[in-house]
C-alpha cells in the first residue's frame, strides 16, 4: 500500500499544509516547508521589512527566528511520535551567532533525537543555504501528552516511515 | 546616534513610551509596544488573529511568546538603564509554563545583572493574573562590544 507521504513532493505538501498553512502565525510568517522525513524538518522564512528589528541595518528582527526555530522543532517532533499524542513546548534556547543578512531567506533544519515517554528533545540551526555558517542555533525540549485534544498536526508524523 | 536612540531621547522628553516601538517595523507588525500607566515600564503584545499557534485549544504560537519577552527585555534595557546604544542579544532561553489563550500578552523584564558589556535580564509574561505567568525567559545581551551580531 503506498501512503501519501511515500513521495517526498507529496509529503512536503501535506507538511506545508498542517505546519504552515492552518497555522495562523507560521502562514502570517510564510513559512515554507522545504523538507520533512523522521526525525528531521527543514523550513524556510523569506526576508520582509515587516520582521525588521534594526531599520537602519535591515537585519531582522530575533522574534522571527524564535518563532521559525519553535515551529521547526515542533515539525521534527511530530515526525517521531509512533502515536498520535497533544505536545508543547516546554523550553526553547537560541543563540543568535550572527546576525541575518538583510534581504536573504532564512533556513532552518531541525532534528529530534531523542523521545522519552514525556518529553522530546531537539536541536536546530538556521542559516542562509550553508550549515556551516549558522545565523543561530537552537535547542528546545517538549513536553508530550499535554491537554487538549490531538491535532492534525500532532498526529501526522505516525504516517512518516523514513 | 541611531533612529532608535534618537527616538528614545524623544520619548523620554515626551513621557509616551509606545512611541519606541513604532521605530522597530516588526514590533509594530506584531503589535508589540510598552506602556507604562501604572509607573512600571510593562510590555504588551496585542492579541490578533495572526497570533495562533494552535487553533484548536486555541492557544497563542509559542514563538510569539518568545518573540514579546525578547522585545520586553529590549523595550526595559533601552528605557530604564543608561543604554548607548541598541542593546544587541546574545541568546535567550524560554521556558513556557501555560498555553496562552487568545487575549492579550503582558510581560515586565528586569536586569538580573549588569556588566560592562553583558547584562543578564530576566522577562517573565501573563494574561489575566501575573501570578500565573505564561512564559518565562532569560536573555544576554550586549551593551557596548562593537563585535556583536547587530540583530537589534
Amino acid at each position: 500500500m503506498t501512503s501519501p507521504f511515500s513521495d517526498r513532493d507529496q509529503r512536503i505538501a501535506f507538511f506545508q499544509q498542517w505546519f504552515s498553512d492552518t497555522i495562523p502565525h507560521s502562514k502570517a510568517l510564510g513559512l515554507k516547508i522545504i523538507a520533512v522525513r523522521r526525525g528531521f524538518g527543514s523550513m524556510q522564512l523569506e526576508w520582509r521589512e515587516e520582521l525588521v528589528g534594526n531599520p537602519e541595518t535591515g537585519v531582522l528582527a530575533g522574534g522571527p527566528l524564535t518563532a521559525l526555530m519553535d515551529s521547526c522543532c515542533g515539525m521534527s517532533v511530530a515526525t517521531m511520535l509512533t502515536e498520535p499524542k497533544p505536545f508543547a513546548t516546554l523550553d526553547l534556547r537560541i543563540d543568535y551567532v550572527r546576525p541575518a543578512t538583510p534581504g536573504k531567506a532564512v533556513i532552518a533544519e531541525a532534528e529530534c533525537y531523542r523521545v522519552t515517554h514525556s518529553v522530546a528533545f531537539t536541536r536546530a540551526f538556521a542559516h542562509h543555504g550553508d550549515p556551516k555558517d549558522p545565523i543561530a542555533a537552537a535547542a528546545g525540549t517538549f513536553m508530550l501528552g499535554t491537554k487538549g485534544e490531538v491535532t492534525r498536526p500532532q498526529s501526522i508524523g505516525t504516517e512518516v516511515k523514513s | 546616534m541611531s533612529p532608535l536612540l534618537e527616538r528614545l531621547a524623544e520619548v523620554r522628553k515626551s513621557g509616551d513610551v509606545a512611541k519606541i516601538a513604532e521605530a522597530i517595523p516588526y514590533a509594530r507588525w506584531m503589535r508589540i509596544a510598552p506602556e507604562n500607566g501604572t509607573g512600571e515600564l510593562l510590555t504588551r503584545m496585542r492579541y490578533h488573529d495572526d497570533l495562533v499557534g494552535n487553533t484548536f485549544l486555541p492557544a497563542i504560537h509559542g514563538g510569539t511568546l518568545g518573540a514579546m519577552l525578547e522585545m520586553a527585555a529590549i523595550f526595559h534595557l533601552l528605557w530604564e538603564t543608561e543604554t548607548e546604544t541598541v542593546p544587541k542579544i546574545v541568546n535567550i532561553t524560554v521556558d513556557y509554563l501555560r498555553s496562552a489563550r487568545p487575549v492579550d500578552v503582558i510581560a515586565c523584564a528586569k536586569v538580573t545583572k549588569q556588566g560592562r558589556r553583558m547584562v543578564n535580564v530576566h522577562a517573565e509574561a501573563w494574561q489575566d493574573d501575573r501570578a500565573k505567568p505564561v512564559a518565562t525567559a532569560n536573555a544576554h545581551f550586549l551593551i557596548k562590544s562593537d563585535d556583536a551580531p547587530p540583530s537589534l
